[in-house]
């Protein structure tokens, strides 16, 4: 690997300006950057290790308030937590997928979302959940920015330098909700997303129609891609087959995917109409109490 | 001991393998482990471009990197000349082997070595290599075997003339051989038959995927003798490689082999040995070169991809009359693909009375080919047997009453000439037939379903089955064959005065086969397997013993510490004869014990004869060198149960049974596990290993991330069923069982795939991507 | 040349300092710092688990962290595993069922097991597979490395 420099700051005044150094890259789980690093693919003449913050640590969920993910914190840490794996299982979907036991015990889910790669697991899970990233910015401020206008672009974000990302936040979860994250891989672990679908839908007291649905997809575009045309056509159906069929269609028209050695656009296209309406039967499932 | 019920005392027995506990504790050394004073490492600068010319290398900068020692380049290698020389397994074209060591003139593939550096650390090292300036003349490139062969394509050798059927040809082609085995007459065969398939089948590049990188550490010594440590199949090999390769005698070379993690065939040729030597007397100083696992996917040796056409006949009654063949191998960079194995393996398991096979090596932009594991005989298989499956379907008859009916047996003559010993192929056929695999239900059978289900439901993201209807399931069967080699193998083992006996062998052990061959000397001696110690000795401690590979060394290097235990038994006679004041003959050696027979109260067991060595004459030593000529061929009938999910085209292996003639089962856990292994590998060249080559020539999957080699959670256990068809050719019995079970499993899961969903496959592998492509089509038609 | 970085830690229950460039992985450091060749190169980013050591009671690919980060922690290597009484129940499991055959995946999966069943003592096949499913394993086939996890477990590893 290149040279590179280590600084392990202790808190987010300090990150900030060794983030702002040219060169400099965040450091939490490690488990992308170091390989860019290793394999040229990233630079970095500064590698600044977040995971002493304890702000960017915080993993805490309240009722009223919803849940606030650090963005520090590893995966393993949220797929163990009682309270999200009630309220958000389809974030531990998500991320009790990423790579096996050994990534999750460092990758965290604030540096898959940094990261930006159009097929990471955890962004159509967090974008179908309404979660916002809270930026911590050069100069102090606080930005909130919904999680599907986060990336820009394969492995680009909207973080700028010195910026930081300090936690996700997700709103508390209405009753008679459900969600779900299905990813199409070749195997049955390690693989990256030939296509990954998140869903999460909300139904009515009665639980005989949606009241509100969102639908993400990922590995299909150059960001990870919400949909709200398929998840409004949903609101107010009673989620027959032929209204799934039509969130699924609408989905499928909405991807844009390319054809490469993990999948040409023709599969991948075919892949998001059979993950969404398989998704959404699983979160059809869990919100009325499945 | 006991005697068991086969008749042996440690033969069948599963002792704990005598390097294990060194192996679970870490304390092993494998050959990137080997630390030492004043060593430096080592990194090779490769060939971004698939085809090209080298203009010029620029080391200057490079050298002028602080902790950088030496950088060396093909100049630094002996020009061999257009030499073949005979290695150990097989002829070797050393001017080929030079150059991919380090390229001489061209390169001839993305990632061949150009040069290599030696520095302080393994990091300055690498820095180094940007600093290289190389100047490449761009070729256009090729990669695929059929385009290869075209008049048009772009030529890799300028001086490379087909050779057809022995004779040159004078026309310059990519087509390095073409080689043809004809029996009887194909034209008329085709006329008696009642039922005839043809089909076109296309397999991709696959790599051996040892988990261990290799690695070599050089010493040039001072007095001009090089030792080398490294990772390998055949420390003699090496030896002999390297004396070519730097125009030394092999007196002058010590080979000390490390642990080997991994070979499957992949770790015979040499690569960085003769590099880390040129390293190590630029600098008088130790080198160490490892690869990462991108430099093994792009330039070691995988196996080729292949073009095959087959077309096969049977009678109305099921009796095949005749089976064509073509097949297009890619031999790489450099001619020697196992065309040969493979054109010799296809029809191997049936009697057919004419045949007519054609195979061709063909070169290609892409990294020369090593052997992997029964070497072109899965590709093959992967052709023929899907065709007999169709022929069985077309006929209506069970798969394996048809195998039964045209199975190879004793005196059945393969195409290419030779008759077949005894060997096991019928006898794995009806165990097949009898097991409770083939018996269960075909699809959906309660047990399978509830397991299946189980597997699905525990993942939060496998909730399939919440959500969509049962998916369809098939089995498929097929059969495959190996020959196994014999080759030379040398051994000697001297008796301990506590009555262990020290054993050193020459055959690197990849799977436990030093517990195996110390079993054989045990079982001859009358002692226990643990009463022996095996050592795998390095180029000055053993006798000459060929490559750890074809499946030999239970069978070869067993023999000669069968041979080596007689030696023993001989002297430990004489000198029991000496102590008793009688004659050798009248001595007889039984059950470990000496026994006088001219007077019975004179015995001595081997124990106590040992302590006595050395106050009569001194210690015992036992040696042998073979060259055994009784290989047996292995025979392997495999039965899998597969779900395909209809809407994505993902096959799930539910069950996997594989039969196999084993000869005798020195120790059948070891054997158990060779089949597993075998199959699994197997199972990965059919759902999704291949090598992705994008437009610029480069292998754009080098890494287990997009190289999916199947882990623990895509399989279920592997059933491996040992069927001893004792080998007459061999004191115990012995028949190589290694390779043979990679050949049936993509036959097998293609023939699976067809009875689940009623389609072809002929592609490999059978990916997701693939089989929904063809599910959707037949949608469509 | 560049700087490097004191770091104080402990390894199988002993205290550890060494110097390392922050480039230098902790895979790199056990191997050629702290001279423990128990854990192996595979693959250098996080795919087959041939690196795998417990870090402060965490399963991780010592690949993919670097050499400070362990500043201050724990870690248990395959060296650490055996006791002075003798070998970990799993490797004397491992040794009876033959579960393994070349050996270089055998450190990575006798650690990642130990995680599994200090985790959950009772596991099933599939809890074992899903468990393992990130390191590979060439030779066996992963069946008789599954049974060796079992009965480890079994006997209460």
């Amino acid at each position: 690997m290149k040279e590179f420099d280590y600084a392990a700051p202790v808190n987010l005044t300090d990150a900030a300006v060794l983030l702002a150094q040219y060169g400099a890259r965040a450091l939490a789980g490690g488990t992308d950057i170091i390989v860019q690093i290793r394999e040229n693919r990233r630079d970095a003449g500064l590698v600044v290790d977040l995971k002493n913050v304890a702000e960017l640590n915080v993993l805490s969920f309240d009722a009223k308030k919803g849940l606030i993910l650090g963005a520090a914190v590893p995966c393993y840490r949220v797929a163990e937590h009682p309270e999200i794996r009630k309220h958000y299982p389809g974030l531990v979907d998500a991320i009790s997928i990423i790579g096996g036991v050994q990534i999750q015990s460092r990758a965290s889910v604030g540096g898959n979302l940094c990261n930006a790669s159009p097929a990471a697991d955890s962004i159509p899970a967090l974008i179908a959940l309404v979660a916002s990233a809270v930026i911590a910015t050069a100069s102090g401020k606080r930005e909130t920015v919904p999680v599907e206008n986060f990336c820009t672009g394969p492995g680009r974000s909207i973080l700028g330098p010195g910026a930081v990302l300090v936690h996700l936040h997700l709103p508390p979860p209405a009753p008679n909700s459900g969600s779900a994250y299905l990813r199409f891989i070749p195997r049955n672990e390690m693989d990256i997303a030939v296509v990954g679908v998140g869903v999460a839908l909300t139904l009515n007291d009665k639980r005989t129609a949606c009241v509100s649905a969102r639908i993400a997809l990922g590995a299909v575009a150059p960001t990870p891609l919400f949909v709200p045309e398929a998840g409004a056509a949903l609101a107010g159906s009673p989620l027959a087959d032929a209204d799934i069929e039509r969130a699924a269609a609408l989905a499928q028209a909405a991807a844009k995917p390319i054809s490469d050695m993990r999948g040409s656009a023709d599969y991948r296209k075919h892949l998001v109409g059979v993950l969404v309406k398989r998704a959404l039967r699983i979160a059809i499932e869990r919100a009325k109490g499945g | 001991m006991t005697t068991l019920a086969n008749g042996f005392k440690v033969i069948g027995t599963r002792p704990i393998r005598h390097d294990g506990v060194d192996k679970v504790t870490g304390r092993a050394i494998y050959g990137a482990d080997m630390q030492m004073a004043g060593l430096l490492h080592g990194r090779i600068l490769r060939s971004p471009i698939p085809h090209g010319i080298i203009k010029s290398i620029d080391v200057s900068k490079a050298l002028a990197l602080p902790g950088v020692e030496a950088i060396v380049t093909s100049a630094e290698l002996t020009d061999p000349g257009n030499r073949i020389a005979e290695l150990g397994e097989g002829a070797v074209n050393l001017k080929d082997l030079s150059s991919n060591c380090l390229a001489r003139g061209k390169v001839h593939y993305k990632g061949q070595a150009v040069a290599a550096v030696a520095a302080v650390s393994p990091n300055i090292a690498e820095e180094a290599l940007k600093l290289i300036v190389v100047d490449y003349q761009t070729l256009p490139h090729v990669t695929d075997v059929r385009a290869a062969m075209r008049d048009d394509a772009p030529l890799l050798h300028d001086d490379q003339v087909t050779e057809s059927l022995g004779q040159p040809t004078g026309k310059h082609s990519n087509i390095a051989k073409h080689i043809q085995f004809k029996k009887g007459d194909i034209d008329e065969g085709f006329k008696q038959a009642a039922v005839v398939v043809e089909r076109e089948f296309h397999t991709a590049t696959v790599h051996q995927g040892y988990i261990e990188p290799h690695n070599a550490t050089a010493l040039w010594n001072a007095d001009g003798t090089v030792t080398i440590w490294c990772s390998t199949q055949g420390a003699f090999s090496v030896r002999a490689q390297v004396a070519e390769l730097l125009a030394m005698p092999v007196s002058r070379i010590k080979v000390v082999p490390t642990e080997i993690g991994g070979g499957f065939g992949g770790k015979i040729r040499v690569y960085l040995e003769p590099v880390a030597a040129a390293l190590s007397k630029k600098t008088g100083k130790p080198v160490k070169i490892t690869m990462n696992r991108a430099d093994v996917f792009e330039a070691t040796g995988p196996t080729p991809g292949s073009y095959i056409k087959v077309k096969m006949g049977a009678d109305k009654d099921g009796k095949l009359v005749a089976a064509q063949a073509y097949l297009a191998y890619e031999a790489g960079a450099f001619p020697g693909s196992p065309i040969g194995p493979g054109a010799m393996c296809i029809f191997a398991c049936y009697d057919i009375p004419n045949v007519h096979i054609d195979g061709y090596d063909v070169v290609v932009n892409k990294p020369a080919t090593s052997a992997y594991r029964a070497p072109g005989a899965t590709n093959a298989a992967f052709a023929s047997e899907t065709i007999v499956d169709e022929l069985c379907e077309k006929l209506k008859i069970d798969p394996l009453d048809f195998r039964i009916k045209n199975g190879a047996r004793e005196g059945t003559r393969r195409a290419d000439g030779p008759i077949f010993p005894l060997v096991g192929l019928v006898e794995t056929l009806e165990v097949a037939k009898r097991h409770s695999h083939f018996l269960s239900e075909r699809q959906g059978d309660k047990e399978t379903r509830r397991q299946g289900d189980e597997k699905m439901g525990s993942s939060p993201c496998l909730l399939v089955s919440l959500s969509h209807p049962l998916l369809p399931r098939g089995r498929g069967v097929a059969s495959g064959f190996w020959f196994n080699c014999g080759l030379k193998s040398s051994a000697s083992a001297s008796v301990n005065s506590d009555g262990t006996v020290s054993l050193v062998e020459g055959s690197t052990d990849i799977g436990g086969s030093r517990t195996g061959i110390a079993m054989q000397l045990a079982e001859a001696l009358g002692i226990r397997a643990d009463e022996v110690r095996p050592v795998v000795g390095d180029t000055d401690a053993v006798g000459y013993c060929d490559v750890t590979g074809g499946s030999r060394v239970t069978f070869a290097t067993g023999w000669a510490a069968y041979e080596a235990a007689q030696d023993i038994k001989r002297q430990m006679i004489t000198r029991a004869a000496f102590i008793w004041s009688v004659t050798s003959e009248e001595v007889a050696y039984e059950n470990g014990s000496l026994r006088c027979l001219v007077d019975d109260t004179k015995r001595l067991t081997f124990k106590e004869l040992a302590e006595k060595l050395h106050a009569t004459g001194g210690t015992i030593v036992g040696r042998a060198s073979v060259d055994p000529q009784g290989v047996g061929g292995a025979f392997a009938t495999h039965i899998v149960d597969v779900e395909v999910d209809s809407d994505t085209g993902k096959v799930t292996i539910l069950r996997y049974t594989a039969v196999q003639d084993v000869g005798k089962a020195i120790h059948p856990s070891y054997v158990e596990g060779q089949i597993q292994g075998g199959a699994v590998q197997g199972i990965g060249w059919a759902l999704n290993e291949e090598y992705f080559y994008n437009d610029q020539g480069t292998m754009a999957n080098a890494s287990f991330l997009d190289y999916r080699m199947p882990t623990s959670l895509d399989l279920p256990m592997i059933e491996a069923v040992l069927v001893e068809v004792a080998n007459p050719g061999h004191p115990y019995g012995v028949r190589g069982v290694g390779e043979v079970p990679i050949v049936p499993p993509p036959a097998a899961i293609a023939n699976a795939i067809y009875n689940a969903i009623g389609i072809r496959m002929e592609e490999l592998p059978m990916s997701p991507g693939r089989v929904m492509a063809k599910l959707l089509a037949k949608k469509r038609a | 040349m560049p700087k490097k970085i004191h770091v104080e830690t402990t390894i199988n229950g002993k205290p550890m300092e060494f110097l390392c460039e922050p480039r230098q992985s902790l895979l790199e450091v056990l191997r050629d710092e702290a001279r423990l060749t128990g854990s192996k190169e595979g693959c250098n980013n996080g795919n087959c688990g041939a690196c795998n050591v417990i870090l402060d009671g965490r399963l991780v690919n010592s690949c993919l962290v670097l050499g400070p980060e362990v500043q201050g922690k724990t870690v248990t290597t395959i060296e650490g595993i055996a006791s002075a009484q003798g070998l970990h129940p799993l490797q004397q499991k491992f040794l009876e069922h033959a579960a393994l055959q070349c050996g270089i995946c055998t450190p990575g999966f006798i650690v990642a097991a130990k995680a599994l069943l200090e985790k959950n003592p009772k596991p099933s096949e599939e809890q074992v597979r899903h468990w393992l499913a990130g390191n590979l394993c060439r030779c066996t086939g992963y069946d008789k490395i599954i049974r060796a996890v079992l009965d480890a477990a079994s006997v209460g590893a």
